[in-house]
């Protein structure tokens, strides 16, 4: 109990030292980034405690509220900032504080010849706090606390190098984006306080049983669109690719592993609301199958390595909002595959960055190749990180993908069908491009200059010579970490179901569900699509030379390497219309307001220009007026006395 | 209308007397504000307006003003005024052609409308009879004021006293010329004529300038000085003289001397 | 003989006081119009204290006068210091005020 009850020291550890470093400044330098470590390690070693302190009790009571003080008493609402343990939010909590002070050691290295490391340890301390603040809440209201949290913290690490405007119009990007948002969870949260009186979840899903499906729906959907701007879901899909703009380290933790996840979290934390609006839920597995294809397809035309694994991220978030839009059936899966993805997806990015740090912060693949004999460890985790995320057996994906590829054959009607062949087909598309994306990285022959090959490729010998390396210690280590969790980890808490039971008490308890099809069929479904997609990327990949100007391609290929056109979508469908409002807008205010007011003015200035010749400026002229004035007043009281 | 007759009090004949012959000596002096283009004698038409005041103040029991009156206007305002005339220039008389378009109608009916105005509400008010002052003069008319200024309105009395000091300070500061540049002293002259002379000026500038009138056969002051060649020397001339045309030439100075010099002056140049 | 003809007198010479302000153009000849009003309204304070037999308008004419000589020493200042900037004593020439 009293561990539980320290619990917000884990949020208040990091927030202190993002305002220790920030307000301290330039004084802080030599040792800021070790306080930051050392803030996040404290946090992950709390979350620790906590969980062997939750472990120790039975299922029913792992379910702790720890109230901190009234925050806003306000009238008919009332809002306390508390904090809920329980097993989901631990969860949420472990990954976030263990990858995150993984992540923090790993930029301690990578960060190192930057200025402002210090400035970019606070920002990530400050990033860490808000999101535990997210998951730890006990109301929508604190949530959304630490929901706005991360935003600004992913919007200050984007453009963390904002020297470089595109990375500052990347962040805004990110931002404004992810307003529109916002705007759905206030909404959602408003239309909660006026059905139930309150944001906090305990009221919210004690009464949500029996209340009009239509407020459901409403309070769904508007969480959902929260949750699609935070977890860059279709339609709000476009900053993710983006935000690759900041550091390495920052898409690893906030754009890969934790950020864009709270959406899932936010959806499977309103179970209770989603299971009582199926329309909602419909609509929630359906953004999840759109997204799931959409970052796929994106991510098999992508040059860029960072681009190409944010595509990943978007498909991989996709399967985990379609799972958690299958119901309880899914939830456990959905959060089973966020952690794992947690694990090797921040291992991959960390690979990723190791490779930019090795080959002078190139990102384009087809100037990589063969790099696998110059940076053993990296090669190494990356591929585990990638046979996890195929899902091969017996690494960490295959435990938590399949399992949700399963799940979507459940059910009846239309919709198993459906899902689960998008599901399905998800699977094969991600082989290929992650093995697309491993091969171009790390086989085939070298696409970059070395500065001693005899016949170098002009396209080749123009750019700057490399000399590609390993990391430092400080690099590997967490990825070696990261990469034992990408290995272990979905096998491990899938023994017997541990992850699943550890989860019951928040997602319920589920019934055997049989899959429209054996699962044995399933499962060799899978595993042929994935092959059949390896194969096709090694043919076209590694066993062929890429060359290093890519090709015009298909009509398919230029519109995934445009994203879709997803920013043409949005300029043509809210921007340009947008701006057509305001400058008619503009227009009317032009012409009609500032014409009546500017008219005002001028036969104000006209009548001024009149009267201005009263005006001599002779003081005799004044005194004057006064006397006959004076004469008349009195002339005029006598008059009218008299 | 006939207040005198149911007043407690009388004017005596003698004040009806010293009424009717300094009234009209003040509105004459009073006019000749309107009329006059000599501001000095105004001034002192004004001056003797305000001791006719004097007189009329102490007539009508206030004995304490009137000698007031003759201190502070007579001996300090409108002396302060004639100090301020001089310093303008007492010869600037004012041409009387108004300038400003129907300024002057405009005066003179405002001022027919006052006194009209004024003088007929005064005489067609109803106006309570006449007191008098020997009540409140009993222990003389200054202790009676005295006591006012002292007792019921002193804090008025310590205002104006802050009133009289911030004008002071005012008047101080209004007048008050900032030096912008360094003071030019004897040195500073004698420094800058040889830098002049330095710089090629003519040997004038170095010495002392030459007085006028040295070949003089009336007043001396505007006749220049003449320079070795005979030529007149400008400078030699005071400025006022000089701007007002009154200099002599030199066909007006003693012609055989200029000749002379004239002469000497060739022979100079002949021997140079 | 009444106390009437003084009021009457003060009223002439309060008028002949502002029809000097409205026609010289001399600031100083201005200022003594000035002054001479200020004396006439003085001359109907100490009337009136005479006929109602209080010393209050005495005093007040008292305060007058000292308001009115510091008056003139702001005003004559002002006319010198405008005088040494402007060369010109005359209030036609100070219309910094025409639009």
């Amino acid at each position: 109990m009293d561990t539980l009850n320290l619990s917000w020291l884990l949020i208040a550890i990091p927030l202190a030292s993002a305002g220790v470093l920030l307000v301290l400044g330039r004084r802080v330098d030599r040792w800021g980034h070790w306080l930051g470590v050392l803030a996040s390690a404290a946090s992950a070693a709390g979350a620790i405690a906590m969980l062997v302190e939750l472990l120790g009790r039975g299922a029913a009571d792992r379910s702790v509220g720890v109230h901190l003080f009234r925050w806003i008493p306000a009238g008919d609402l009332n809002v306390d900032a508390g904090l809920l343990v329980d097993p989901l939010s631990l969860t949420f909590v472990l990954l976030i504080t263990f990858v995150g002070t993984l992540i923090h050691i790993y930029a301690v290295a990578y960060m190192e010849h930057d200025t402002d490391r210090r400035r970019f340890f606070a920002y990530l301390n400050l990033f860490v706090a808000a999101m535990l603040v997210l998951v730890l809440a006990d109301s929508y209201a604190l949530l959304f606390l630490g929901w706005e949290g991360v935003g600004l913290a992913s919007y200050l690490l984007i453009g963390f190098w904002n020297y470089r405007s595109d990375y500052a119009v990347a962040a805004k990007k990110a931002f404004v984006m992810n307003r529109v948002g916002d705007m759905g969870m206030l909404v959602a949260m408003m239309a909660l306080f006026a059905t139930f009186g309150s944001v906090n979840y305990e009221t919210v899903f004690a009464a949500a049983e029996g209340t009009n499906q239509g407020v459901l729906t409403l309070v769904g959907l508007m969480l959902l669109v929260g949750a699609c701007g935070k977890s860059a879901q279709f339609p709000l899909q476009a900053w993710l690719g983006d935000a690759m703009a900041g550091p390495t380290p920052v898409s690893a933790l906030i754009h890969a592993a934790t950020m864009v996840t709270a959406g899932v979290y936010l959806i499977v934390r309103s179970g209770p609301i989603f299971e009582g609006a199926p329309t909602a839920q419909l609509v929630v597995v359906i953004i999840g199958a759109i997204t799931l294809l959409f970052g796929a397809i994106i991510g098999c035309a992508k040059d860029d390595l960072k681009k190409a694994l944010a595509a990943s991220t978007m498909s991989q978030i996709g399967y985990m909002i379609l799972a958690a839009g299958l119901g309880p059936i899914g939830y456990a899966f959905a959060i089973f595959h966020l952690v794992t993805h947690g694990f090797f997806k921040a291992g991959m990015f960390l690979g990723a960055g190791s490779v930019m740090h090795g080959m002078g912060e190139e990102v384009d693949m087809r100037r990589f190749g063969g790099l696998r004999r110059y940076m053993k460890v990296t090669y190494a985790t990356f591929a585990f990180g990638w046979l996890a995320i195929l899902g091969v057996p017996p690494f960490s994906g295959f435990w938590s993908k399949d399992k949700i590829i399963e799940a979507a054959f459940v059910g009846e009607g239309w919709r198993p069908l459906v899902f689960g062949s998008v599901a399905l087909l998800g699977a094969g598309i991600t082989a290929f491009y992650m093995s697309r994306l491993f091969f171009m990285t790390f086989h085939g022959e070298k696409r970059w200059n070395d500065g001693h090959s005899s016949t170098p490729d002009t396209a080749i010998a123009r750019t700057p010579v490399q000399h590609p390396h390993e990391s430092p210690r400080l690099m590997t280590v967490p990825m070696i970490v990261l990469a034992v969790g990408s290995v272990a980890l979905g096998g491990l808490l899938s023994i017997g179901g541990v992850f699943t039971s550890w989860l019951e008490p928040v997602t319920g308890v589920v019934g055997d569900h049989e899959p429209v099809l054996p699962v044995w069929l399933l499962m060799t479904l899978t595993l042929a699509v994935v092959v059949v997609g390896l194969v096709l990327a090694w043919r076209q990949y590694a066993a062929s030379s890429v060359p290093v100007i890519a090709l015009a391609g298909s009509v398919l290929t230029r519109a995934a390497r445009k994203d879709l056109y997803q920013d043409e979508v949005n300029d043509g469908l809210l921007v340009q219309p947008g701006q057509y409002l305001t400058r008619s807008l503009v227009y009317g205010d032009r012409q009609v307001i500032d014409g009546a007011v500017g008219g005002l003015g001028r036969v104000m200035v006209r009548l001024g220009d009149v009267t201005r010749r009263l005006q001599t400026g002779y003081v005799r002229s004044y005194a004057a007026t006064m006397t006959i004035g004076l004469v008349a007043l009195v002339a005029v009281v006598l008059a009218t006395r008299i | 209308m006939n207040p005198v007759a149911q007043t407690g009090l009388v004017l005596s004949t003698g004040e009806g007397v010293l009424f009717w012959v300094l009234a009209p000596l003040a509105v004459i002096g009073a006019l000749w504000l309107l009329f006059s283009r000599r501001t000095v004698h105004i001034a002192a038409s004004i001056a003797g307006v305000m001791i006719a005041l004097a007189i009329f103040y102490t007539a009508l029991e206030a004995p304490f003003l009137g000698v007031a009156q003759v201190v502070v206007y007579t001996g300090a305002v409108m002396m302060l005024f004639l100090f301020v005339i001089m310093l303008v220039g007492v010869d600037s008389s004012e041409s009387l052609v108004e300038t400003l378009a129907g300024q002057r109608w405009i005066a003179v009916l405002g001022g027919i409308g006052l006194v009209v105005l004024v003088v007929g509400i005064v005489v067609g008010a109803k106006l309570p009879d006449g007191v008098g002052l020997a009540q409140a003069n009993a222990d003389t008319n200054p202790v009676g004021v005295a006591r006012l200024i002292f007792g019921e309105f002193v804090f008025s009395f310590e205002l104006t006293g802050a009133l009289l000091i911030t004008a002071a300070l005012g008047a101080l500061i209004l007048t008050h010329r900032q030096r912008l540049s360094k003071r030019i002293g004897q040195r500073e002259l004698a420094d800058a004529k040889l830098a002049a002379f330095g710089q090629g000026g003519s040997s004038e500038t170095i010495t002392v300038t030459p007085s006028p009138g040295v070949y003089a056969r009336h007043n001396s002051a505007d006749s220049p000085a003449l320079d070795a060649f005979g030529e007149p020397v400008q400078s030699s001339v005071p400025t006022v003289l000089r701007i007002r045309g009154q200099e002599a030439g030199v066909d007006q100075l003693d012609a055989d001397r200029v000749a002379t010099i004239a002469a000497r002056g060739d022979m100079k140049e002949i021997d140079g | 003989m009444s106390l009437v003809n003084y009021l009457v007198l003060s009223g002439i010479l309060f008028s002949i006081g502002a029809v000097t302000v409205l026609v010289r153009r001399n600031a100083i000849v201005a200022f003594m119009g000035v002054e001479l009003m200020l004396n006439a309204a003085n001359l109907t304070f100490v009337t009136f204290a005479r006929m109602h037999g209080e010393l209050q308008g005495q005093v007040i004419a008292f305060f007058v006068m000292v308001v009115a000589a510091t008056e003139v020493v702001i005003g004559l200042a002002i006319i010198v210091s405008i005088f040494r900037t402007r060369g010109s004593a005359s209030i036609d020439d100070v219309n910094l005020l025409k639009s």
